[in-house]
């Protein structure tokens, strides 16, 4: 009945922790060899590549040890989109009519269109699914900042955009706590935040989020002082608890990967 | 000049004051404050709201500078650009809220952070921070997400994460007002373990008159000025002065200055509740 329940036990991420071969991978690894996947997908334009993707994909997960079911739990919110996207190119595109009703005409053409589609979006959401259920948003965080290093000559400020996503992921369970305590807070004094029309739902959402924002200010005040108390300077010269280190393995996941997904998006 | 000879922390006639949006002053926070602190020495810093103790508080680490006046940490003037790092690694800073300086999303992890902007190499950085972890007694908590720890939990990490960069000084702006009684228990004996075990000099800015009794040196501070400063038995003998000052007097100091008044021969450095009881039965015994 009450959303407020719901937030406690909210996780960040879906990170399933393990100790797998892909757990164990270098997040640096996973991350390009997610990134070329999803590159190499948009290539693949032959059932036979997109079969050859998936059964590499699934060896992936075979590899990983996460039951099956949470991968497809990513795709639950999209499944309409799959449809829709199926739908559309199966019954718009022209070519051979297999049948007809009215305006709709599904074609051989569209039929095979659509189905490619559809796993070519299956086949995204899984594969990326993967990379963030073996690897934890802090290593994720490590992996993205050091991938980001070398841009950081054309003004891609790495460091900063580590830092501000792991404060992130330390204050989201706060504020979601705040939240809570704002909003019973506010239901003990009468407010409502269930009835209504999306308007005036959207209304009953103000008295909770003006005290929260003014509450993340104060926070984000209060933690940039400490932050400076404790030496903090920027990312010049800055070392880590957590050393990220490519190891064989990953040198092999990464080229044969590499050679594997590129021979698929030009030859499939 | 290098301050006071034997002092390790000296505040020399410093004033503050805030100034508004306009570059106008608003309001003096300290006038002509004077402060010694000596090395390994355990200082409470108590006053109302509004008393300058957390703006004196921040001029210790440099987090503010002196509108006049000077401070010298271990020889090094605050305002001195250059030394800034070195002041913020030497007089470490714990804060009220223990949310609010808890930067990183798993205990070690925090911890690590200040060695990590000092720079240190990562074995170095790890052994830091277990070793921090183990003072503050939580070690099992080192993969911990912040937001699973009770309040006490979370500033013991807080000091952790201070201990880490290895200060000389630890200055605690009320670590415990956000706390419950357990939470506040637990914080109070590392503060007290980390003077007497490994010989941190404590400044401790409190509002709670039992746990300044515990420090060796009691400052009180009024409107921005030092009005009391000297042994806890001492300071907290004028009650009156306490009370005017809108500060609460611990329920046993006030219990001995009655009996005393009731002419029973009770010792001036009564604080405790156990002192109390060993000054009752000892009078006991000579009757």
């Amino acid at each position: 009945m009450v959303p407020v329940a719901t937030f406690r036990h909210i996780t960040i991420g879906q990170y399933i922790p393990g100790e797998s071969l892909l757990h164990r991978l270098d997040p640096r690894t996973k991350i390009l060899v997610t990134l070329l996947l999803v590159v190499g997908l948009f290539f693949i334009d032959t059932y036979l590549g997109y079969g050859l993707a998936a059964l590499y994909i699934a060896l992936a997960i075979f590899r990983s040890g996460i039951p099956p079911r949470f991968l497809f739990r990513g795709l639950r919110p999209v499944i309409i989109i799959i449809l829709l996207t199926f739908m559309l190119n199966s019954f718009m595109t022209e070519g051979e009519i297999l049948w007809q009703w009215g305006f709709l005409t599904l074609t051989k053409e569209g039929l095979s269109k659509g189905g490619m589609l559809a796993i070519r979006l299956i086949l995204l959401i899984v594969g990326t699914s993967i990379l963030t259920l073996t690897t934890s948003p802090l290593a994720l965080t490590d992996g993205l900042e050091s991938l980001l290093r070398p841009g950081k000559r054309i003004g891609i400020p790495a460091h900063e955009l580590a830092m501000m996503m792991t404060i992130a992921l330390r204050f989201i369970p706060t504020l979601l706590e705040e939240t809570e305590k704002i909003m019973k807070a506010q239901m003990a004094r009468g407010a409502d935040f269930e009835s209504g029309n999306l308007l005036q739902r959207a209304r009953s959402l103000l008295p909770l989020l003006v005290p929260l924002f003014v509450s993340a200010f104060r926070r984000a005040d209060d933690l940039a002082v400490a932050m400076e108390a404790r030496c903090y300077r920027g990312g010049e010269g800055r070392t880590k608890l957590k050393q990220l280190a490519f190891h064989t393995t990953d040198f092999l996941v990464l080229v044969g990967s590499s050679f594997f997904v590129l021979w698929l998006a030009f030859s499939m | 000049m290098m301050g006071n000879k034997d002092s390790f922390i000296t505040v020399d006639k410093v004033s503050f004051s805030y100034t508004g949006e306009s570059g106008a002053a608003e309001g003096t926070a300290l006038d002509q404050v004077s402060l010694n602190i000596a090395a390994g020495e355990f200082v409470a810093i108590v006053g109302h709201n509004g008393s300058g103790k957390s703006t004196l508080a921040k001029h210790l680490n440099g987090l503010l500078l002196p509108t006049s006046g000077d401070v010298w940490v271990a020889g090094m003037n605050t305002k001195d650009e250059q030394h800034r790092w070195d002041i913020r690694q030497t007089v470490g800073m714990v804060f009220q809220n223990p949310d609010n300086q808890i930067v990183a999303a798993t205990v070690e992890e925090d911890v690590a952070f200040g060695p990590e902007n000092l720079g240190l190499p990562t074995e170095l950085i790890r052994s830091r921070v277990d070793e921090a972890l183990a003072v503050v007694g939580m070690s099992e908590y080192a993969e911990a997400p912040p937001h699973s720890l009770s309040g006490g939990q979370k500033q013991r990490v807080a000091i952790a994460g201070v201990i880490a960069m290895r200060p000389r000084c630890l200055v605690l702006d009320e670590p415990t007002a956000m706390l419950d009684p357990v939470g506040r228990r637990e914080v109070m004996e590392t503060i007290s373990r980390l003077n007497e075990e490994e010989g941190i000099t404590v400044v401790l800015i409190t509002h709670f008159m039992d746990e300044a009794v515990k420090a060796h040196r009691v400052v009180v501070m009024d409107e921005g000025k030092i009005v009391q400063e000297g042994q806890p038995a001492a300071v907290f003998q004028e009650i009156d002065l306490l009370r005017e000052l809108r500060l609460d007097v611990p329920p046993v100091i006030e219990l001995a200055s009655r009996l005393r008044a009731k002419s029973l021969a009770l010792p001036e450095a009564i604080l405790t509740v156990d002192e109390m009881v060993t000054a009752l039965c000892q009078l006991r015994s000579e009757v």
